[in-house]
């Protein structure tokens, strides 16, 4: 039988909510790691029973757990992700907390990446047992200048993010830094270059830089590897051809705008999308425009967009979705699912149409996956 | 010698406070306490070797300052970790 997860990590542990194909009836399995940071808790879709969850108790130092079964037991990792130790006398990086997991393409069964803070990127190819750094952007001699230093960060620090594989090319990986920007590979991440062409960066001085930028979530799609972002200076689409990006929240309503955090592809369709708009007015209040919340999407790769609100808080809603607290199952229609700073957590089983509310107080979200098992 | 831990790290003692380890110096002590309880060292020590945020190490109730410190059998070592935040 089909088991549908979504697991829900959460600043002080996490949750996986279970239901059949069905979506009708949801049971809910935790607290795991009860008071301890999970930052992100990802099943691995090739074999459909490996959970990763990346770790941080508030005052010990940073881990990864791997699970075979689920969740029902637990193995921390060995070596979880770490920098390579600096020279004797010279400063070196150590890893606050790991911020991101993605398995590698679906011919790489075992090997998974890593994101951190601060940005540093990781693989592992044992399933999550070990981690080694990838040199070929912790260690690149431009890594410091496209990162910038801790005054480029946001108030948590720099995190590397949205690890994408694309699904044509095991060997063609992207991921977001923020600070940082897009950054591309083509070679199996032996060597990067960042890849921001047409993107805003109304914070920096050079409205053409080419890094610096702040992707809050990139998403590539897992058929036809089309590129999508929302970015902290509107929503985009990489228009491969051409080589830039386009800005499709252009087409978003003007009293809405395209600033949020989380974008979701259709796992099928490559024309239909997901967004969740934050009011980026004045001081960045990061939450729904008015307290209204709303989910935006396009069927049309962005050309147009339609509001989907039904059955969310007619208003005084305030809390933000962050940028990995949104998703998609891969049944039909779509189910979505999206997580709060306040620990709701809401679905829709129409792709959007309408939402209902999973599951009330819990800690303050931070990432929200679905995966099928079993 | 004797290590009293905090108890944020007895998922790797079975959940016991007091834990026994050697070592000439405060590295050897902390690796051979790894060895014991396999990935306590990297929860409180970063790749770096410095001692994380929010931990310290007393040596017969002094605060240590590097690894490198001289240890005698007959020490005792307190691990704590400072609870932050709401």
């Amino acid at each position: 039988m089909t088991r549908l997860l979504v697991t829900v990590s959460t600043r002080k542990g996490l949750w996986i909510l279970e239901a059949d194909a069905r979506r009708r009836a949801w049971k809910m399995d935790g607290p795991h790691f009860l008071g301890q940071t999970v930052h992100h808790a990802v099943v691995d879709p090739r074999d459909r029973r490996t959970l990763l969850a990346a770790v941080k108790a508030g005052h010990l130092g940073h881990t990864v757990f791997r699970s075979d079964d689920l969740g029902r037991t637990w193995e921390e990792s060995s070596a979880p992700p770490a920098f390579e130790r600096a020279p004797e006398g010279q400063p070196g990086e150590s890893v606050a907390h790991v911020f991101w997991l993605a398995p590698a393409h679906a011919t790489e069964p075992g090997r998974w990446y890593a994101g951190t803070s601060p940005q540093g990127l990781f693989v592992s190819d044992d399933a999550g047992r070990t981690w080694k750094a990838m040199a070929g952007f912790n260690a690149h001699p431009d890594r410091r200048k496209w990162i910038g230093d801790a005054q480029d960060a946001p108030p948590d620090g720099g995190t590397l993010h949205s690890i994408n594989v694309d699904p044509n090319n095991p060997r063609h990986i992207y991921f977001g830094c923020s600070s940082g920007g897009v950054f591309e590979s083509r070679d199996h991440g032996a060597t990067w270059h960042p890849f921001n062409r047409g993107c805003a960066a109304d914070f920096l001085p050079d409205p053409k830089a080419e890094y610096g930028h702040d992707p809050h979530c990139v998403r590539v799609h897992p058929v036809s590897g089309d590129v999508y972002q929302q970015n902290h200076c509107g929503i985009y689409r990489l228009d491969r051809a051409r080589g830039r990006w386009e800005r499709i929240g252009r087409h978003m309503p003007l009293e809405i705008g395209d600033i949020g955090f989380p974008m979701v592809l259709h796992p099928r369709d490559p024309e239909t999308a997901w967004v969740f708009p934050m009011d980026g007015g004045t001081v960045w209040p990061r939450m729904p425009i008015q307290g209204k919340p709303a989910a935006y999407r396009t069927r049309d790769g962005g050309a147009t967009w339609e509001r989907q609100a039904k059955g969310l808080p007619p208003a005084q809603a305030w809390y933000t979705v962050k940028r990995q607290a949104m998703t998609a199952d891969a049944l039909d229609p779509v189910g979505l699912y999206f997580g709060t700073t306040g620990g709701e957590v809401w679905a829709s089983f129409d792709e959007g149409d309408s939402w209902k509310c999973l599951t009330l107080h819990l800690p303050e979200i931070y990432a929200v996956e679905a995966a099928l098992a079993g | 010698m004797k290590v009293l831990l905090p108890t944020p790290l007895g998922e790797y003692t079975g959940h016991r406070r007091e834990v026994q380890a050697q070592g000439a110096t405060l590295a050897e002590l902390l690796g051979d306490l790894d060895r014991r309880h396999p990935g306590i060292r990297f929860r409180m020590i970063d790749e770096q070797d410095a001692v994380r945020p929010h931990i310290k190490i007393f040596v017969n109730r002094v605060q240590a300052r590097s690894l490198a410190i001289a240890l005698a059998d007959s020490d005792e070592v307190l691990v704590v970790a400072a609870l932050s935040g709401g």
